[in-house]
């Protein structure tokens, strides 16, 4: 079989950083084929190349065999290159229908022509077993269903080249299975398929060949069925790397944080978490999984105390903490990671050592009588960075802006233990990381644990959830579906609890 | 040290701007500008009437400059002036005091009325999230009226209804020492204390705790709240702190280089300030600078009108051109980044050191 796609010895810079270095990747007729990396490795900038985005400086591209220039994304589409992006661009209040024909709307004569656009869609939707309504408003259908209909955008355009980047990052177990069917569908029906991940089991799952780039260059093209994942990460990170997580089994003391039929109301004035209660122990890890959007945020903002309860009561260490202040909270000893990193949890625009001092700026030896005393700063700061390996260009001086988004999330963390918090609330604390940064970050967790601190991590990577926790919660709706042991489930029933059903009631 | 080429290439670009505008209107461009600048720069007096027109800009664009940089748009300045000018004009013509303590409670009265004024729209964006754009403009029409009113009703001049008496000597900022010093201008105290605002502002933003906060809430405010820092609360003091130093502008105008507050007038410095405080990229030393250049090109556009046929205006269209291309300063980031970028790709060829970038990095440093 020819190749539908060939990127040959593509070569792409930027200002101080070579981007790509000589990536060469084959896309054949009819197959899926991965594209494995890193943060930073260079994914996004070959697939934005693709689809005319960049021009590469060096290299060539050639669709069915004939070399050509992707001047920009309206060539691509006239090629049949259409790309699923990560966060979907859709219009919240259009029905499925305008939003699949925006931007190519059939027209009869002045009017637009939606009835036989609709059909069409149908029509589509039956052959490739897509199961998506027409009619339904994007607002009032689930973030798997949305995917879905940005899969259909790129069918209706008669795209035959397909990028998916990170498509799962958003989905639960089952909508992963899911999309997996409808990749082999599209697959069936003569599409091909480039997956952007770094997840391995996905590939594992559903790839034919898969294409290792690390730091700009490619490292090699694999067959899927005969490498193992171990043997990928391996190819991904240049080093051996360990997925299981090294634990002793936890030694729960005292409850820390007590969680009694907490009520919070989310930004629409709607209850995003209802009667919910929880405890969680000095010396264990309490995991919150759940799909997003099902009352993680409202939990988290609700112990830190930037969202205000309805009812219920937080008591920590025994006391009630629920009417205290954000900053007294913080010196109770709560420290919390919080899960958007640039809005929430550094100021860009400040320099690292600034940063490292967001919670306590104004306590002695940072302060004294409303004076920063910026030796003593300065001097904090170095040791935070040095003991958590945070990587910039200028040091502490370095505008937060400038690092990299590994070494912000790493910034962070080490301020927030560095603080020595007797409750650790880390949200999504590995989002976007590459495995080498996650494995860090997961081991400086336990070790919180083990000093006999709480720990309440909240996460949509299942795989983490089920590897660091010692006690999972699972939240849908914003209720909590149940509370199981991490050593006694699996990631089925933990699914299927993200989805609502109750424990044993499903199987 | 970017900004401060940014804000040069601004200036650069405008007097190039201006010089096209006078050769076009058929006049000699460099004979223009060497009486703009003559103007302001010629002899003692015209250098202490340069500094005394620069003084109400300074706070102004210090006062713009410090709601910059704590994330709001004070666009109230006007408002502020005017009513920290009128508040020190009434103590200065009821009170009968010694000169000191009358001085004193006078700049007190303005400092406390500008931020009056500043103070309910920072409330009403703390309360209420209400744009401060909006707030502000609306204040400085109540001002507006309320000098209207308040000027004719209660301190009314001899022969006009449209000015307030004139304060007694000693409610002025003028003194012998620095009216002779400069042959007679009317350049007064509010220089002096125009600096010392300059050195407290930049102390309070680069060195105290209040100063971190305030700009930590004007960076990310959701950061500033995730890190417990009470987020109404300095944005109400930024306010404060912003109208008081536009009060303290209204000060050194109506009882310094003026000695009345007239009616039906809202302050131009107030809208300066805003171009003061982008040219001098909202850094106090920045702000310093560029008020005292606004000052050379207000008092030298008289001087240039007089020796030439060149109109006025033009001085003023140079200036509105200036703050156009400081207010679109991202431009210049890019142009500069996309020059800098064109170097990397020559680096093997060494350049020519470039005359005026040295020049400008060594203006830079004091900017910064």
């Amino acid at each position: 079989m020819g190749y539908v796609v060939e990127m040959n010895n593509i070569r792409k810079e930027f200002p101080g950083v070579v981007a790509n270095d000589d990536i060469t990747l084959q896309l054949e007729q009819g197959e899926i084929h991965a594209l494995l990396g890193e943060n930073g490795a260079g994914k996004s900038t070959l697939m934005s190349i693709l689809f005319g985005m960049y021009q590469p400086d060096r290299g060539h591209i050639k669709v069915h065999g004939k070399e050509i220039r992707i001047a920009n994304p309206n060539v691509a589409n006239d090629l049949g290159i259409g790309m699923v992006h990560q966060h979907f661009k859709l219009v919240g209040n259009f029905t499925v229908t305008e939003n699949i024909i925006l931007g190519s709307e059939l027209r009869k004569g002045p009017v637009l022509d939606l009835k036989t656009a609709a059909q069409r869609i149908e029509a589509l939707s039956k052959q490739y077993g897509l199961n998506v309504d027409p009619y339904a408003k994007i607002e009032n259908i689930s973030v798997g269903m949305q995917q879905r209909v940005e899969i259909m955008k790129m069918l209706y355009r008669n795209a035959e080249i397909l990028i998916f980047d990170e498509p799962t990052a958003v989905l639960t177990p089952q909508e992963i299975d899911e999309l997996m069917k409808i990749m082999r569908n599209l697959i069936k029906e003569g599409k091909s398929i480039v997956l952007i991940t770094h997840k391995l089991k996905e590939i594992k799952a559903v790839a034919d060949r898969c294409t290792v780039i690390r730091r700009g260059k490619t490292i090699g093209t694999v067959e899927v069925a005969s490498t193992s994942e171990q043997a990928m990460a391996e190819m991904m990170v240049g080093r051996n790397v360990s997925f299981k997580v090294d634990k002793k089994p936890a030694a729960p003391g005292d409850v820390v944080l007590r969680l009694e039929h907490l009520n919070v109301r989310n930004s629409k004035k709607v209850l995003g978490l209802s009667d919910f209660s929880l405890e969680v122990r000095a010396g264990e890890i309490v995991g919150i999984a759940g799909v997003e959007g099902n009352g993680q945020s409202e939990l988290v903002e609700a112990i830190t105390g930037l969202r205000r309860l309805e009812s219920g009561v937080i008591s920590y260490n025994g006391n009630d903490i629920s009417k205290l202040s954000i900053r007294e909270r913080i010196h109770e000893g709560i420290g919390h990671i919080p899960e958007d990193r640039q809005r929430r949890g550094l100021v860009l625009d400040y320099t690292l050592e600034e940063n490292m001092v967001l919670e306590v700026y104004n306590k002695e030896p940072f302060a004294k009588r409303g004076i920063l005393r910026r030796r003593a700063i300065r001097s904090y700061a170095d040791k935070v960075l040095k003991s958590f390996d945070v990587r910039s260009g200028q040091g502490a001086v370095s505008i937060v802006r400038s690092l990299s988004g590994g070494n912000q999330q790493k910034a962070i963390i080490g301020r927030e233990i560095e603080l020595d918090p007797n409750l650790l609330i880390a949200v999504q604390p590995t989002r976007g990381l590459d495995v080498g940064s996650i494995e860090y970050i997961h081991k400086r967790l336990i070790e919180q644990r083990d000093k006999g601190k709480a720990v309440l991590l909240v996460s949509l990577e299942l795989d983490e959830i089920l590897n660091v926790s010692d006690r999972i919660a699972v939240l849908n709706h914003g209720q909590l579906v149940g509370e199981v042991a991490a050593a006694e489930t699996n990631e089925g029933e933990i699914g299927l609890m993200m989805a609502g059903v109750q424990r044993g009631e499903g199987a | 040290m970017k900004k401060a080429i940014v804000s040069l290439l601004a200036i650069v670009l405008g007097l190039v701007a201006g010089a096209l505008l006078m050769a076009v209107t058929g006049h000699d461009p460099i004979e223009g500008y060497r009486y703009l600048i003559s103007g302001g720069l010629k002899n003692r007096e015209r250098i202490g009437n340069t500094l005394a027109t620069a003084t109400p800009l300074i706070l102004t664009g210090l006062s713009l400059a410090f709601s910059f940089r704590t994330g709001l748009f004070n666009i109230g300045a006007p408002g502020q002036m005017l009513f920290g000018g009128f508040c020190a004009t009434a103590v200065g013509l009821t009170f009968d005091m010694p000169r000191a303590l009358l001085l004193l409670a006078m700049a007190l009265a303005a400092f406390i009325g500008g931020a009056l004024w500043a103070f309910i729209p920072g409330l009403l964006k703390a309360k209420f999230n209400v744009h401060e754009v909006v707030s502000t403009i609306m204040m400085n029409w109540i001002c507006y009226w309320v000098v209207y009113y308040g000027v004719p009703a209660y301190f009314k001049g001899p022969s006009l209804e449209t000015e307030s008496r004139l304060l007694p000597d000693k409610a002025t900022l003028k003194t012998p020492f620095l009216t002779d010093l400069f042959n007679g201008s009317y350049v007064n105290m509010g220089l002096i204390l125009a600096i010392i605002a300059v050195i407290v502002v930049s102390f309070i933003i680069n060195k105290t705790t209040l100063g971190y906060e305030l700009k930590a809430v004007g960076f990310n405010r959701d950061a500033a709240e995730y890190a417990g820092i009470a987020v109404n609360r300095g944005i109400v003091t930024s306010m404060l702190i912003s109208g008081g130093l536009a009060g303290l502008g209204g000060l050194t105008q109506y009882a310094g280089n003026a000695a009345n507050i007239q009616i039906g007038l809202l302050p131009s410095q107030g809208f300066d300030g805003i171009a003061v405080a982008l040219l001098g990229a909202s850094a106090p030393v920045g702000v310093l600078l560029s008020s005292i250049f606004f000052g050379v090109l207000y008092s030298g556009r008289g001087f240039m009108n007089a020796m030439t046929d060149i109109p006025p205006e033009i001085a003023d269209t140079i200036i509105a051109i200036i703050i156009y291309f400081a207010a679109t300063s991202i431009l210049f980031e890019r142009l500069i980044s996309w020059i800098s970028r064109r170097r990397g790709d020559k680096a093997a060829k060494p350049d020519k050191p470039d005359g005026l970038a040295e020049t400008v990095k060594n203006v830079g440093k004091v900017g910064e």
